[in-house]
């Protein structure tokens, strides 16, 4: 690769290139196995030898008997061994995900997403594909409580009635406290319960607010709503400390979609977005910027307020006091917005409504309200209200509320003031929990009602108006659960308190008649929960007016806002998101997309503040901060692209009650929250002193890191794409004394004949393009593959078992020995993801080394990976040049070493989740991503049994299916009608044998990860284009 | 079922040239008796003559299989009467047809044959088939009537074909033993030349001046003692005593978790003899996984009693045995069968891709289950079992759109059929991931 290429690098240690760096670079295995060095003898040999054959012969004596147990009465349409597919939707609180529910004999084992939904369109993000392990939580409540002990679901009724009866009668109020509910029929269940008891009020509050969003909507339109953005219509998107890939919203598989349509590239399509990103935390939405900038939180408001001036004045408009001229970018943004106009969409994610109102204008000034934000289509997904909220919390305070009924909600955990809610429960008369856990709140409460997990339930939903979605259970209950709506219907004195009875009545009275295509309700109902989604037709835009005061907002921004020495900002990470399902360890041990941590809660800080603690992998600093008057301490990570001067904190962490993988795992950030201009504010000013107690994080961002080779991450910019579509490619040769130039195509040179792909030849591309980085696709992988989790200490004994990770790179246009300019580079880099699986190689390297043939070539140009023939020599891993596959050091199932982190392979509850087309590895041996050869084999079949050939689409593997963006493209190769071959336009290499492996992608993009070293993978990654200006930006 | 060779002649006969004879007779018998109908009799039903067009026989098997199956054969008594001859029992076509309708509706009616019927049959009531047609019927009639004319011609002539069979089997076995037999004679009669060499070269010798040694090494007396004494002979016998001991070892551990012949004892004595191999119930009708998926599923209780509902007496058990049937049912308490054919978790394995793909019998891999009354595991079910039949194996290309591509790039190479082999039936991810 010639010398002007960038630099990347994996974290700061890399870069830094200290020795403990190079060192686990340069070893496949970090430490020593656990039993390698203890020193066996050849008298050891013999005992184990004798113990063996021993132990074999006693084993062949006899053999166990195992029972077959079929059915009474078989179910119509369920066969033993074939999946079934429920289509269902995934409610967390306020997020919403249209899901398929895959079930084998009757357990839920994956989820995937629902291709019908017009809201989700079959995406789905991390939280939602490990929300099936959630199902299986050893933490669940067996049935209902009150007071601490067990109870009958009888008796619990009995009591309560009579309690809320005479509440009410003494005129005392009640409360229903719940995140946003999405659920219409649900909303209907509470207002009969508000019928019976009229003092009840419903607190709606969400752990993310947009109440600010809510209020400045309403003060520039007349009435408190989210509109719907749609990303995909925008040829210029702002991002001013908004996470749309990420938690904003709760939006990240809808925005991730459109985002990700506008940054295809290809030959036939030399354009795409350009986006720029203000924040203070690197979260992925700025790691998949043009342009970043980083801002202190107290600079939103001066970025808006400067943004709104600049576009106003090109607009003819009164401009405003206030504002900012020193933030980069801000006036280039302004004048690709002022040309875009009417393609523009300018976000926030602040939670003030003087901020909100205006980026309001801003939109407004851009003619974005009609184009690329759509008032009429509101969404529910955030309907809390802070005001209201703090009525409750100082209500219970005052001794004012007779009682309160937590519905599957944690504001004891999860509420800005939830420590002073903890306190004042007692003051209560009567508590009631619906959560289906004793959680932080539910601990608390005088009874708890256990509502069933969602894949349990009926429900439904209106995630956006007019767009209904339909929940049904895939799975009979599994403990003594009740649906929270049937408690409150039952408390409501109600006759029928049979919620699915209810959820259909009211699908019949609002939705029957609006259609005319089934002609009776059944086949009508039967229709909406076969689709699991129905929309009414889409109100029509209206055009607004903005009504809203700029003056009025940026006085309020001016006196609300003062820079402090150190700021803080609370954020949704990655993987926890907001902690509702921290005591999922397929979340936990997914490292975050950014900071690649895992298991591990921290605080992040800039490279140049942290300066006195030093870059290395193994060891950081404890550092105590203190915001709001509470005090918190954590670990630093040193974070490159984070603003100097601010700190970023997950959310999520710091659980107490969850389950035995999260408590105990870091602090909880949510009282860091303050409140600024009547809502939440998650950036507060802040102290911050680095302490002297060290601390190792444990982070996967350097392990399998390529050693000096340079042809993993290709990336131009589109202004050179357009004028080559081949510019910045690394096409490598190789020197040979044969040819004229001395220089051959590595693709033309080979020791070996090749393979004969007769009928498939499976291969995969990727797009760095629309790869956002979130993991999804790692989960997904996860939970398919039966993919073991290690937990803490394993992973930073560098042994985490994931079979596709996302290596994350951060770049410079600055040279490794121009030491200011990569000072520079650490500061506020570019960002690359690149997901990493086995490259299923045709000259694989591995295959040639393995001494008992384990891993051999299949006639599809799958490597295929026998692990009983795997006697555990570990030379394929060292000849990997790709570091893509995992040993198991350790037997991870049915041990109770791994209990805690592992539930799926080790708690009889949690094997429930567990794929029963997938052997579950034992200890010594090898394994790494198979293509998803199971889902391969059962689409042939399908093909074969019906005689016919098989199509392109029917075999997807778990992290295509993941992909919300659809940047992974799997298929045959041999099909020239497939979408991967008209992607990658393969064409056989030779005429004279066109079943050959050898393929050439005629994609301009397509490249190959370390091409000149001949091993012809199967996988083509697409490169990477930035919309940048062809100068240095 | 019809790999046994008592079927073959069965398969055989059904669309041979006599049969197109019998056709046309019979059309003519038809042709003369709607004459006679039209003469004498006041003509009520369009169609009350039972066809013999094979499109209305194969209709009507369709038919007869779907429908009637589960309670009547054609020859037997199951849970209802055998059906061959009922056009000729019952009062009349449309009366077998009104019962077909609504069976109990005939029995109310006080009609005589149906109270008569009803009462032989422990007062079992029919199913009522609304939903056939007349001419379903009709067509059930004319399958069920050619099905009872052709059994009783096949039973006649039954036994060629089995010969046939049996002598295909034996011909290599017998091929064996000839080339035996003759090597056996070949190495006699190379002893016997030997021995005439010896002696014809002893009496040379003799003839000959030797010195005394040499004349006591020629006549030597071979006794017992000196040949066993010889180091060659305690080397042979050494070495074949530590081969033998050596295979035996490796057969040993050959068989370890091997479990051909495994038989246990079920909860409930279940006869494959009775159910698969008297009654010739398809396999797969109990068995409905094995077209489907991984699983040829044991049956569940309501398959059962889809025919235990009526039979509750057993052959060989009384009322034992189905008793137990009927209890798991009444209690909805599900019959846990110990499970004999296991395979190791490891490995995969899918009946429709060889049962319903493959067109692979049952009884290539269960062996004879229609003559078993308690099954055992017949098979070896080990990877060198599962490889040598995937070597031996033709793929079962015919009318699969899937090989396509597979028999066109084979079809290039050569004649010779297409093995399960070559098209990636050894790899290691096809049955292990």
């Amino acid at each position: 690769m010639e010398e002007s290429k960038k630099v990347y690098w994996k974290g700061i240690e890399q870069l830094a290139n200290n020795s403990e760096f190079v060192k686990n670079a340069q070893n496949e295995f970090a430490q020593p196995g656990p039993e390698e060095d203890l020193g066996h003898s050849r008298r050891d040999f013999l005992k184990m030898m004798g113990f063996g054959m021993s132990a074999v012969t006693l084993a062949a004596c006899e053999a166990p008997v195992r029972k077959a147990i079929p059915f009474v009465n078989k179910p119509m349409d369920t066969e033993a061994s074939i999946a079934d597919y429920f289509a269902s939707t995934y409610i967390n609180g306020g997020e919403y995900c249209s899901i398929l529910v895959k079930t084998r004999e009757g357990r839920p084992i994956k989820i995937e997403g629902n291709a019908l939904s017009k809201i989700t369109n079959g995406g789905t993000n991390a939280q939602v594909e490990a929300s099936v392990l959630s199902l299986y939580d050893n933490a669940r409540l067996r049935g209902p409580k009150a007071n601490k002990k067990r109870i009958d679901w009888e008796d619990l009724d009995k009591e309560i009635i009579g309690k809320l009866t005479e509440i009410s009668a003494a005129g005392g109020q009640i409360r229903i406290v719940s995140n946003s509910i999405l659920s219409p029929s649900t909303k209907t269940v509470i207002d009969r319960f508000k019928a019976k008891y009229p003092t009840t009020q419903l607190v709606q509050y969400d752990q993310v607010s947009a109440y600010g969003m809510l209020k400045a909507n309403e003060e520039s339109f007349g009435s408190a709503f989210i509109p719907s953005y749609d990303f995909s219509k925008a040829n210029i998107v702002v991002g001013i400390g908004a996470d749309f890939l990420g938690g904003w919203l709760s939006s990240s598989i809808e925005f991730s979609q459109q985002y990700a349509k506008t940054r295809e590239v290809s030959e036939e399509k030399k354009e795409m977005s350009r986006h720029y990103q203000f924040e203070s935390v690197l979260s992925i939405t700025g790691a998949n910027a043009d342009y970043r900038t980083q801002i202190k939180p107290s600079q939103e408001g001066a970025a808006v307020i400067t943004l709104y001036n600049l576009l106003a004045s090109k607009a003819g408009r009164p401009t405003v006091s206030g504002g900012n001229d020193k933030i980069n970018n801000l006036s280039k943004a302004a004048d690709d917005l002022w040309s875009n106009r009417g393609k523009a969409l300018v976000v926030a994610g602040s939670n003030d409504k003087a901020i909100q109102l205006l980026v309001n204008a801003i939109n407004d000034i851009l003619g974005s309200y009609g184009t690329t934000i759509n008032t009429s289509l509101t969404v529910n997904y955030k309907q809390g209200d802070d005001q209201a909220m703090a009525n409750f919390i100082s209500d219970a305070e005052g001794g004012k509320l007779g009682a309160v009924i937590f519905y599957n909600c944690n504001p004891v955990y999860d509420y800005p003031a939830g420590d002073k809610l903890g306190a004042a429960i007692k003051k209560i008369g009567l508590t009631i929990s619906t959560n289906y856990k004793e959680d932080e709140t539910g601990s608390l409460v005088n009874y708890v009602a256990p509502d069933h997990h969602f894949l349990e339930s009926w429900n439904d939903a209106e995630p956006k108006k007019n767009h209904f979605s339909l929940s049904q259970p895939a799975i009979t209950p599994i403990f003594k659960s009740r649906a929270a709506q049937s408690s409150f219907l039952t408390w409501a004195g109600e006759s029928n308190a049979d919620y699915f009875e209810f959820v259909k009545d009211s699908w019949r009275t609002k939705f029957f008649a609006t259609q005319s295509a089934s002609p009776d309700f059944q086949s009508f109902w039967d229709k909406c929960l076969y689709d699991g989604v129905y929309d009414l037709p889409e109100a029509a835009a209206v055009a607004v007016t903005f009504g809203g005061d700029v003056n009025g907002a940026a006085s309020a921004i001016a006196s609300n806002y003062k820079a402090g020495k150190w700021e803080v900002v609370v954020y949704e990470s990655g993987n926890i998101g907001n902690g509702s399902q921290a005591n999922n360890p397929l979340l936990q041990e997914l490292p975050d997309p950014i900071t690649k941590v895992v298991w591990d809660h921290y605080v992040t800080v800039a490279p140049k503040d942290a300066k006195e603690i030093g870059f290395s992998e193994s060891f950081t600093k404890v550092a105590t901060i203190k915001a709001n008057g509470k005090t918190v301490e954590l670990p630093v990570m040193i974070q490159p692209g984070q603003a100097a001067g601010t700190i970023g904190i997950p959310l999520g962490y710091g659980r107490t009650k969850a389950g035995k993988v999260a408590d105990g795992r870091g602090e909880n950030a949510y009282p860091l929250v303050g409140l600024v201009n009547g809502s939440l504010s998650y950036a507060a000013s802040a102290e911050f002193t680095i302490g002297e107690k060290s601390y190792q994080l444990a982070q996967t961002q350097t392990h399998n890191t390529y050693m000096g080779r340079k042809a993993v991450i290709q990336e131009t910019t589109l202004a050179s794409f357009k004028s080559n579509s081949k510019a910045d490619a690394f096409e490598p040769a190789i020197s040979t004394w044969s040819s004229p130039d001395h220089k051959v195509d590595p693709e033309t040179l080979s020791l070996w004949k090749g393979h004969d792909y007769k009928n498939h030849h499976w291969g995969m591309a990727i797009d760095l393009n629309t790869c956002t980085g979130c993991g999804s696709c790692v989960v997904a992988c996860n939970v398919e593959n039966n993919v073991a989790l290690v937990g803490r200490e394993e992973v930073i004994a560098r042994r985490e078992m994931h079979w596709l990770r996302i290596d994350r790179y951060y770049s410079s246009d600055a040279q490794a020995d121009d030491w200011r300019g990569v000072e520079e580079a650490a500061e506020n880099p570019e960002v690359v993801f690149q997901p990493m699986l086995c490259q299923h190689c045709n000259n694989a390297p591995c295959e040639t080394v393995c001494p008992v043939a384990a891993t051999t070539h299949s006639s599809e140009g799958l490597n295929q990976m026998a692990y009983n023939r795997c006697i555990g020599t570990r030379y394929c891993a060292n000849n990997c040049p790709y570091k893509v596959r995992r040993f198991n050091w350790f037997k991870y199932h049915d041990n109770r070493q791994f209990e805690e982190v592992n539930p799926a392979m080790n708690t009889d509850l949690g094997k429930m989740v567990l794929n029963p087309d997938v052997t579950v590895r034992s200890r010594g041996v090898m394994e790494k991503c198979t293509f998803c050869v199971q889902r391969i084999q059962l689409g042939k079949l399908n093909a074969r049994k019906e005689r016919r050939k098989l199509q392109d689409g029917e075999v997807v593997t778990a992290c295509q299916a993941a992909c919300a963006t659809g940047a992974i493209v799997f298929g045959d190769m041999n099909n020239p009608e497939s979408k991967i071959a008209k992607l990658l336009k393969v064409r056989p290499l030779y005429k004279d044998r066109p079943t050959v492996n050898d393929k050439e992608a005629d994609n301009a993009r397509a490249y190959q990860v370390l091409e000149e070293i001949g091993v012809r993978p199967n996988i083509w990654y697409l490169r990477k284009v930035r919309n940048k200006d062809a100068a240095k930006a | 079922m019809s790999s046994d060779s008592r079927f073959v002649p069965l398969v055989l006969k059904t669309d041979t040239e006599p049969h197109m004879n019998k056709n046309f007779i019979s059309s003519a018998c038809k042709f003369f008796s709607l004459v006679f109908v039209f003469a004498f009799i006041n003509f009520t039903s369009s169609a009350q003559e039972i066809s013999t067009e094979p499109a209305a026989i194969k209709a009507g098997e369709s038919l007869f299989n779907a429908n009637c199956k589960a309670c009547h054969a054609v020859k037997r008594k199951l849970v209802g009467p055998a059906l061959g001859g009922v056009q000729d029992r019952a009062p009349s076509i449309q009366w077998i047809k009104d019962f077909v309708h609504n069976s109990s509706a005939v029995i109310k009616s006080g009609d005589e044959y149906a109270v008569k019927l009803y009462n032989e049959y422990n007062k079992t009531q029919m199913t009522s088939f609304t939903s056939l047609k007349d001419e379903d019927i009709m067509n059930i009639l004319a399958y069920v009537k050619a099905e009872n004319e052709k059994v009783e011609e096949v039973a006649a002539a039954p036994t060629g074909g089995q010969q046939q069979a049996t002598q295909d089997t034996g011909l290599s076995g017998k091929y064996l033993n000839i080339v035996l037999i003759g090597l056996v004679i070949i190495l006699l009669l190379l002893l016997i030349i030997l021995g005439l060499i010896v002696s014809a070269l002893k009496r040379f010798l003799d003839q000959k001046e030797l010195s005394e040694e040499d004349r006591e090494v020629v006549h030597s007396p071979i006794s017992v003692g000196s040949i066993t004494r010889s180091s060659g002979f305690i080397f042979i016998v050494v070495f074949l005593v530590a081969a033998l001991g050596f295979k035996a070892v490796i057969n040993s551990l050959f068989s370890i978790g091997v479990q051909q012949g495994y038989a246990p004892k079920q909860p409930i004595a279940f006869s494959h003899k009775i159910h698969a191999g008297q009654y010739e119930i398809d396999c797969k009708y109990c068995h409905v996984g094995a077209t489907k998926g991984k699983n040829a599923t044991i049956p569940s209780v309501n398959i059962c009693m889809n025919c235990h509902n009526q039979i509750k007496q057993g052959s060989l058990t009384g009322e034992g045995e189905i008793s137990k049937i009927v209890a798991a049912y009444e209690n909805n308490r599900p019959i846990e069968w110990v499970r004999i054919h296991n395979l190791p978790d490891l490995a995969y394995f899918n009946h429709a891709q060889h049962v319903n793909v493959g067109n692979v019998e049952c009884q290539t891999c269960h062996g004879p289950i229609e003559t078993m009354d308690v099954v055992r595991q017949h098979s070896l079910l080990t990877m060198g079992w599962c490889i040598d039949c995937h070597r031996k194996t033709d793929v079962n290309t015919r009318g699969n759109a899937y090989y396509d591509n597979l028999v066109e790039i084979h079809n290039k190479t050569g004649k010779a059929p297409m093995k399960v082999e070559e098209i990636g039936g050894l790899e290691c991810s096809k049955c292990h991931y």
